[in-house]
C-alpha cells in the first residue's frame, strides 16, 4: 500500500503542495513499477520505491500560464505505461523487462480537455477488442486498442460534466461522473446500457473487483456503494444491481 | 493547482471580514456615522481598481502569511484599530467560515454563487456611496468575465486548490457548534439531506437500455440519504436569486462572534508549520505585496476623525486573556524577519517593511504608489 500527501517539502524552491498527485502500481509482464504524477512531471520507481528509474518533465509549452499544468491518470497495458496530461494528450511509455531504458513511444491525441483517469484490462483474447479507456474533464471517453501503435476504436461523448473515474471489465466500461451518475457502456460499440443515479454529489472514485464483478463507487456525498455487474443471460446486455 | 483561485479566496474572506466587523461595530455601539465610515473605507480599499487588476491575473495562491498581512492592512484601512488578539480571532473566524462554505458547496461552480452572495451583501453596506458601488459592480463584471466560461472540471480544480489551502484548519466556531454544523473536534458536518445540486438526479434509480437505446428495465434502490430535487437554477447575473444560502450574513447582534481555543492545540499538526527557513521566493512575494500595499494608505487616527479600537471579544480582559493563552501553534507570525539568517536578505526585508510605515511627509515610493494615492484622493 502506498499513501501520498501534499506535505510541503523542506526544499525552499518548492513552495506549493502538488496537486493532481496520483500514484499507481503498474503491473507489467516482467516487473512492477510505482508511478507518481504531479504538476511537475512523471516519476517511475522500482516497486519497493528504492530507485527512481525514470523521470519525465511536463512541458508547459506555450501555455500563457493560465492553465494548470499536471499529469493525471495512470495505467499499465501490456508492456506500456500510459499517463494522461492536462492538454488531453496521453503519453505512452514503452517499458523494458528490466533497467531504466524507458522510452516515450507515442502521444495519443483524443482528448481536448485534461485527462482525468485511464483504465485498462488484459485483451480478452480476440484481435480487435478494446483494452484501454481514457476519460477527461468534459466527460468524453476514448476507447483504445493497445499495441506498438495504439488505435482509437470509438469515442463516447460527454455531456458537459467531468468524468473523474473510469473502470474497464470484460468489455464493460464503468464511468463515474461529477453529477453523481455511474454509467455502464459496451466498450466495443460505445453504447450506453446502464445509467445509475448513484450519488447526490460528484463521484470521487470507482474501483472494481474483477473476479467478483463488483464495482465500488465513492462520492463527495459521504456514501460508498457496491454494485454487482453482470450480463443478462438472454440478451447479453449489461445489468447492474446495488449490493451495498 | 488552479491559477484562478486567488480572486475567489480574497473576495470571500473579505466579505466574511466585513460581516464580522459590522456585527462587532453594532455590538460595541460605535456611532453610526463612524461605523459607516469604517466599512466604506475598507470596502473602497478592497475594491481598488489597480489591486483588483493585479488580483485577477492568473497566479498561484499567496502564502498564508502574505494573505494574513493583506487582511491586517485592510482592517486598518480606516480609523479603526484592532489589537493582535482581536485580529487573530477575526482571521480565524473569516477562514473557518469560508472553509465551511467551500466544503458545503453542492457543485464546484457554486463557489461563484457564494462570492456573489458576499458581493450582494457588500453592496448593501455602501448603498449611499455610488463611487464605491461602481467599483463593486466592476468587480462583479470581472468575476463574470473570468469565471463565466470556466468548465465544471476547472471549477473542480479551483475547489481542490481552495480545500488544500484550508487543510488542517479545525478551529471551533461558536455559531457552527451551536447550529451543529461543526463537531467538537472542529470537523464540519456534511449533510446527507436536502436538495441535490442543479444537474444532479436524486439517487435511487437504475435504468437499463438495449442496443437501440430503449429502456428495457428499471429498478429502484434505497440510497441512505434523504435528498430531494433541486428547486430551481440559481442566477449568475448581476442581480438575481442566488438560491444558495452559503455566503450570506450569518451574524446578527443576537448571535455573538466567538471562537473556542481550548483543546484546539491537539488538533493542529501541520497547519502552522509555515516555513520560516529563508525562502528566496518569499522575498518576491513581499516585494509584490509592498508594491500593492503602496496604495493602501494607513490613516493616522488624529484630526477631526478620532480613531477607536474594536474588540472582537466581549470585554477587554477577555481579549487580554486570549492574547496570553493563544496556543503557540496558532500564532500568525505575519513577517518573521528575525528568523531570517541571511543578513542581506534581512536588511532588504526590513527596508520593505519600512515602506509600510505611516509617514506624514509625501511618500518617495514608486510612481505606481503615487498614482494609487492620487487616485484615492480623487475618490
Amino acid at each position: 500500500m502506498v499513501a501520498v500527501d501534499s506535505e510541503r517539502p523542506k526544499d525552499p524552491g518548492v513552495r506549493q503542495g502538488d496537486l493532481g498527485l496520483r500514484v499507481h502500481w503498474c503491473v507489467l509482464p516482467f516487473r512492477v513499477l510505482l508511478v507518481l504524477t504531479s504538476h511537475r512531471g512523471i516519476q517511475m520507481y522500482e516497486s519497493d520505491g528504492s530507485i527512481m528509474v525514470y523521470w519525465h518533465a511536463l512541458d508547459s509549452g506555450d501555455t500563457s500560464s493560465v492553465q494548470a499544468v499536471f499529469a493525471r491518470g495512470i495505467a499499465a497495458s501490456g508492456h506500456f505505461i500510459c499517463v494522461g496530461t492536462w492538454t488531453g494528450r496521453v503519453l505512452v511509455f514503452d517499458i523494458p523487462a528490466k533497467g531504466p531504458n524507458i522510452v516515450l513511444s507515442e502521444e495519443l491525441a483524443g482528448h481536448q480537455t485534461p485527462v482525468t483517469d485511464i483504465a485498462t484490462e488484459p485483451a480478452q483474447g480476440q484481435d480487435s477488442v478494446a483494452d484501454m479507456v481514457t476519460a477527461d474533464d468534459s466527460g468524453l471517453l476514448c476507447v483504445w486498442r493497445s499495441g506498438s501503435e495504439f488505435t482509437l476504436l470509438t469515442r463516447i461523448p460527454g455531456f458537459g460534466i467531468p468524468c473523474p473515474s473510469v473502470q474497464l471489465w470484460q468489455g464493460i466500461i464503468a464511468a463515474g461522473y461529477g453529477n453523481g451518475q455511474v454509467r455502464l457502456y459496451e466498450a466495443t460499440t460505445g453504447t450506453l446500457h446502464v445509467q445509475i443515479n448513484a450519488h447526490a454529489r460528484a463521484i470521487s472514485a470507482l474501483d472494481l473487483a474483477p473476479e467478483a464483478g463488483k464495482l465500488l463507487s465513492a462520492a463527495e456525498d459521504t456514501f460508498v456503494h457496491i454494485w454487482k455487474l453482470s450480463r443478462s443471460p438472454e440478451s447479453g446486455y449489461i445489468e447492474a444491481a446495488l449490493l451495498l | 493547482m488552479s491559477v484562478r483561485t486567488l480572486p475567489l479566496l480574497f473576495l470571500n474572506l473579505g466579505g466574511e471580514m466585513l460581516y464580522i466587523l459590522d456585527q462587532r461595530l453594532r455590538a460595541q455601539n460605535i456611532p453610526g456615522d463612524k461605523a459607516r465610515k469604517v466599512l466604506n473605507d475598507i470596502i473602497s480599499t478592497m475594491f481598488n481598481r489597480k489591486f483588483m487588476e493585479e488580483l485577477f491575473k492568473p497566479q498561484e495562491l499567496y502564502s498564508k502569511k502574505a494573505l494574513r498581512t493583506i487582511y491586517n492592512r485592510l482592517a486598518h484601512a480606516s480609523i479603526m484599530r484592532l489589537n493582535q488578539a482581536s485580529m487573530d480571532k477575526l482571521y480565524d473566524l473569516m477562514t473557518m467560515a469560508f472553509k465551511y462554505q467551500v466544503l458545503l458547496c453542492p457543485r464546484p461552480k457554486d463557489v461563484l454563487l457564494v462570492t456573489f452572495n458576499h458581493l450582494d451583501a457588500i453592496k448593501g453596506f455602501i448603498q449611499d456611496s455610488p463611487t464605491i458601488l461602481q467599483q463593486v459592480d466592476e468587480t462583479f463584471r470581472q468575476l463574470t468575465e473570468t469565471y463565466g466560461t470556466l468548465s465544471a472540471g476547472e471549477f473542480q480544480l479551483i475547489r481542490q486548490t481552495l480545500l488544500i489551502f484550508f487543510q488542517d484548519l479545525h478551529i471551533r466556531v461558536s455559531i457552527f457548534l451551536k447550529d451543529k454544523v461543526q463537531n467538537s473536534n472542529g470537523r464540519f458536518v456534511l449533510p446527507v439531506s436536502g436538495p441535490v445540486p442543479w444537474g444532479t438526479e436524486v439517487p435511487g434509480l437504475i435504468r437499463m437500455f438495449n442496443n437501440k437505446g430503449e429502456e428495457v428495465k428499471k429498478t429502484e434502490f434505497k440510497h441512505g440519504g434523504n435528498y430531494v430535487s433541486a428547486p430551481k437554477e440559481a442566477s449568475f447575473e448581476l442581480y438575481g436569486d442566488r438560491v444558495l444560502k452559503l455566503g450570506t450574513n450569518m451574524y446578527s447582534v443576537n448571535r455573538p462572534v466567538e471562537t473556542h481555543m481550548s483543546g484546539a492545540s491537539k488538533n493542529l499538526t501541520s497547519q502552522t508549520q509555515e516555513n520560516i527557513v529563508p525562502n528566496p521566493l518569499a522575498k518576491e512575494e513581499l516585494n509584490f505585496l509592498a508594491r500593492l500595499m503602496g496604495g493602501m494608505e494607513i490613516k493616522k487616527p488624529s484630526g477631526p476623525e478620532p480613531g477607536f479600537r474594536l474588540n472582537l471579544f466581549t470585554t477587554d480582559e477577555e481579549e487580554e486573556h486570549a492574547a496570553l493563552s493563544r496556543p503557540e501553534e496558532l500564532s500568525y507570525e505575519i513577517i518573521n524577519i528575525q528568523a531570517m539568517q541571511d543578513q542581506q536578505r534581512k536588511e532588504e526585508l526590513a527596508r520593505i517593511m519600512g515602506e509600510f510605515e505611516i509617514t506624514e511627509q509625501p511618500r518617495q515610493s514608486s510612481s505606481k504608489g503615487d498614482d494609487l494615492l492620487a487616485m484615492m484622493d480623487e475618490l
